[in-house]
């Protein structure tokens, strides 16, 4: 007999589904179906149950081979690395439950680390303007209820979060929007013909780079003044047509993505993009909202907020928090060569820093905590394998409106495998008891 | 004489990059996803290329070889799309011009056939260019 279980979160991307069903064997031990997720999120479940699953610590030697440890080795050589440590780095975060991140920052103080998430690499120029600027934003649930404009700018849900569309953007039939997908006008702007943009009813196909242009195109457009013939490859036409669109709606969104926030203008995109929302509210209701990446890249964010501050790139290295991207931020820490260890966990710098940012990983000691193999495994000095959050494990996570969902455990572990947050707890300890004999 | 063009490269999501990260990077289902280059099809004539030849991509920043494909979400003339991984990071701006985000979108890259050399795996490619070294 199988056991199915179901309203499962899915800890995939910042869109945090809560209706998977899972289907699991009668001793709870095998995970033999996922419903209702998207085929990333079914690879995810799956996954866990691979065959060739680490299940034990590993330490690179000399001579390139990995020895298996024991997890109190694992513990003993990352609580030792941070309390030699002058400048050490905690990085990642996003992909384990706010629980864990909290045991991370105690960590943190004690070893008076850097710390960051992988708001470095996606939406940390969002951060910046929302400090500098605000952000009116609204839930997903006003979104599938109410909204009756929506534009992606610089964002392909239709790869990125494959569900978000029919859960809350494009296709519900919500409370004011009956007709669903006929209730809704969607714009999208990219520089490419993406599968979202080929499902829009209006692609404005920026040239790339050029986002902050079009967005002050758009409030010169919303004034009716005059535009010049074009604006970043757009026709002024198509520009004043989109504005009146957006112009015309009862309750409009802009969700935008790594489009803005990584070309070059970074942080002031974002600030334009608010702005556009601000004009907007002078005539309908608007609202905007950042594509969350990780699917607990925004709890990282909260954790780090009430516990120090500040969203990301937190310098804990003179007792006290501070904040300073570009000085406190990781990718800058490391190229500038200021970092002398580094515990990676819940994201895969290796993949998705910039190779130069990754060489200095690969010479100083380093943890890499991780439940799968990745280019940052590969480069680190220990390889932490854990429990799957929200597979085998459950806790707090964020979804990318703000709203908190306790992610649920489907399955047992491997036997003897530690979660994220048990094996941060024994280091947390053993930290503790170093620098109270130091 | 071997035929280059000048582009600009962005990267980003796919969702058979999402696919393969979540199956395994170290398999070779990665370097499928995401050790390739999608053109358009106007690049990849000017080029010389025919589509799923393996092409060298070069920047101030870098160099790497991966498959050069014939772009399913164009058509994007003059752009170029490697997907997020350790192939476009091996390439990409690095500089945050202080908001401490690398300027993943916007490289200039020189494209040259490469038909004869080969793709390394994703975690293989990133412990080459560290100097790690393996068993």
């Amino acid at each position: 007999m199988t056991k199915t279980i179901t309203d499962v979160i899915c800890p995939f991307c910042g869109t945090l589904c809560d209706d998977i069903e899972v289907i699991v064997s009668d001793d709870g031990k095998k995970l033999l179906e996922v419903n209702n997720a998207c085929v990333i999120g079914t690879e995810k479940f799956l996954h866990s149950q691979s065959s060739d699953r680490i299940t034990r610590p590993r330490m690179h030697q000399e001579d390139g081979s990995w020895k298996e440890i024991s997890y109190d080795e694992a513990v003993e050589y990352t609580a030792q690395m941070l309390a030699k440590a002058r400048k050490p780095l905690l990085f990642g975060w996003s992909s384990t439950n706010c629980e864990a991140q909290s045991v991370g920052n105690e960590i943190a103080e004690m070893s008076r680390a850097c710390c960051d998430n992988t708001a470095a690499t996606c939406h940390g120029t969002s951060l910046i303007a929302i400090q500098d600027v605000g952000l009116p934003s609204c839930t997903l649930g006003e979104i599938k209820n109410r909204a009756d404009r929506i534009i992606f700018w610089g964002c392909n849900p239709a790869h990125a979060h494959p569900r978000h569309m029919s859960r809350y953007s494009i296709f519900p039939r919500g409370f004011f929007t009956g007709k669903g997908q006929m209730s809704r006008k969607l714009i999208v702007v990219d520089p490419r013909v993406t599968d979202t943009a080929k499902m829009a009813d209006m692609h404005l196909q920026v040239e790339q780079g050029k986002d902050y242009e079009l967005l002050d195109a758009l409030r010169v457009a919303f004034k009716g003044e005059w535009l010049p013939d074009v604006v970043a490859g757009i026709p002024g036409e198509k520009i004043r047509e989109a504005a009146d669109v957006m112009k015309s709606g009862r309750f409009g969104i802009i969700f935008f993505g790594m489009g803005v926030t990584q070309t070059l203008g970074k942080n002031h995109n974002i600030d334009a993009a608010i702005a556009v929302t601000k004009d907007l509210n002078e005539y309908t209701k608007f609202s905007i909202m950042p594509m969350r990446g990780h699917y607990n890249v925004t709890g990282s964010g909260e954790v780090f907020a009430w516990q120090f501050g500040f969203p990301y790139a937190v310098d804990l290295t003179r007792g006290f928090a501070r904040y300073n991207p570009g000085d406190t931020s990781t990718i800058d820490l490391l190229t500038r060569g200021e970092i002398d260890a580094m515990l990676t966990i819940g994201s895969d710098p290796g993949a998705h820093f910039p190779i130069s940012a990754v060489k200095p990983i690969a010479k100083m000691p380093s943890v890499c905590i991780d439940p799968h193999l990745t280019p940052t495994s590969g480069v680190s000095k220990l390889h932490v394998p854990v429990a799957f959050n929200g597979v085998e494990t459950g806790g707090n996570c964020y979804r990318m409106d703000n709203v908190p969902i306790d992610c649920r455990k489907v399955v047992e572990p491997p036997e003897g495998m530690l979660t994220d947050e048990e094996f941060l707890i024994k280091v947390r300890d053993r930290l503790k008891q170093l620098k109270e004999a130091a | 004489m071997t035929k280059s063009i000048t582009i600009n490269l962005i990267s980003g999501r796919t969702i058979q990059q999402g696919v393969a990260i979540e199956g395994g990077k170290e398999k070779a289902n990665y370097r499928t996803a995401a050790g390739i280059i999608e053109l358009d099809p106007t690049d990849l004539k000017k080029l010389g290329a025919w589509k799923n030849t393996n092409v060298r991509v070069t920047s101030p920043y870098g160099s790497v070889v991966v498959k050069a494909t014939e772009t399913t979400q164009g058509p994007h003339p003059g752009v170029a799309f490697i997907p997020m991984g350790p192939w476009a990071n091996s390439i990409i701006d690095p500089n945050t011009y202080s908001t401490g985000m690398p300027t993943f979108k916007g490289t200039p890259v020189t494209l040259e056939v490469a038909a004869n050399e080969p793709i390394l795996l994703g975690i293989e490619l990133v412990q080459k260019l560290c100097g790690v070294k393996t068993a």
